[in-house]
């Protein structure tokens, strides 16, 4: 029996818009004391990277869908970004 | 008989001790439920105390909602049980939907522990049935994760279904509205940040906690039974 085949998946977490970011607002508020002008819009997050078995890319995607939106994330507050980066090859 | 209330334990909770005291020194049966427990039957109400339930890695309650006993907790909340999560047990109840919002960090990205003057917004609830609304009561907070945050429309919906519990005189942690505490709909799942069950003691500093834990204990209503005291006819 062939080995099940294995995708990169990377999610992206992030607050949604509108919902108080303290840890973004706290950073940039940080940035000019260390001399760095100019930077607005910050906004904090998280990223998950993991490997997950799936037939082709569309199920991977939809396994990695499922993970962010069952663990990873919590939409009363958060939203998140599926991205398969390819396949795994060992 | 005493009123019989589960005290539930996560890997990582650790004032299960502190609610048992505060819930016995009341006149309740407090017991320990383990969070691998699937019923929760035999008891009047219960406390999801504070902690770090599984860590508390990834989002505070992200994990802990997800134990067996809370599909327990959930049927016994829908079953009309009082429910009351503090700190942690507030971030569990939301986390696992059985209370709208969430609970972010702290304004100013800052550890708060120190007393703090709540104000008691409605009688309506199980944590604060028989508690003159406006009265301040000065119980301790203690967390990193308790800026309260939901959108608008959930605001909207509780503050016109009267279900903000206890807002903070002075907010300490950036939550919406000042809001300490929530409860939901039907009025028996109460979440609040504070810590009532530590402010039962004199030697402490306050026993304000202890009008909240009496509410609760008198918020239980059970069928009259043999053991009940006899009607004054």
């Amino acid at each position: 029996m062939a080995s099940p085949l294995r995708y990169a998946v990377l999610v992206e977490v992030r607050l949604r818009p509108g919902i108080a970011d303290p840890q973004g607002a706290t950073i940039e508020r940080a940035l000019p004391a260390i001399g760095i002008a100019g930077v607005s819009g910050v906004r904090a997050g998280k990223a998950f990277r993991f490997e997950i078995e799936a037939d082709d890319e569309a199920a991977a995607w939809a396994r990695g869908t499922e993970v962010a939106d069952r663990v990873l994330a919590n939409p009363v507050i958060e939203e998140a970004t599926v991205t398969v980066a390819g396949r795994v090859t060992v | 008989m005493a009123v019989r209330v589960g005290v539930v334990v996560f890997p990582g909770t650790n004032c299960e001790h502190d609610a048992v005291r505060a819930i016995e020194g009341l006149g309740g049966a407090a017991e320990l439920v383990w969070h691998g427990a699937t019923s929760v039957s035999g008891y009047d109400a219960l406390v999801l105390p504070g902690g770090f339930a599984h860590g508390d890695y990834l989002r505070p309650g992200a994990i802990a909602r997800f134990s067996p006993v809370m599909a327990a907790v959930a049927r016994f909340a829908s079953a009309g049980g009082p429910v009351v999560g503090i700190c942690n047990g507030f971030q569990v109840l939301t986390e696992a939907g059985l209370l709208p919002g969430a609970l972010q960090k702290n304004r100013g990205l800052r550890f708060v522990c120190a007393p703090a003057e709540v104000r008691v917004e409605t009688d309506r609830s199980v944590l604060t049935a028989g508690i003159e609304p406006g009265s301040v009561l000065s119980v301790p907070i203690n967390h990193f994760e308790g800026n309260y945050t939901c959108d608008e429309a959930t605001l909207a919906v509780l503050r016109a279904e009267d279900r903000i519990v206890l807002r903070y005189v002075d907010n300490p942690n950036g939550s919406v509205d000042g809001i300490a505490g929530i409860c939901n709909e039907a009025r028996n799942v109460v979440g609040l940040m504070p810590h009532p069950e530590r402010a039962t003691d004199p030697l402490t500093g306050s026993v304000d906690g202890a009008v909240l834990l009496r509410a609760l204990l008198g918020s239980v209503r059970r069928p009259a039974t043999a053991d009940a005291p006899p009607a004054v006819a």
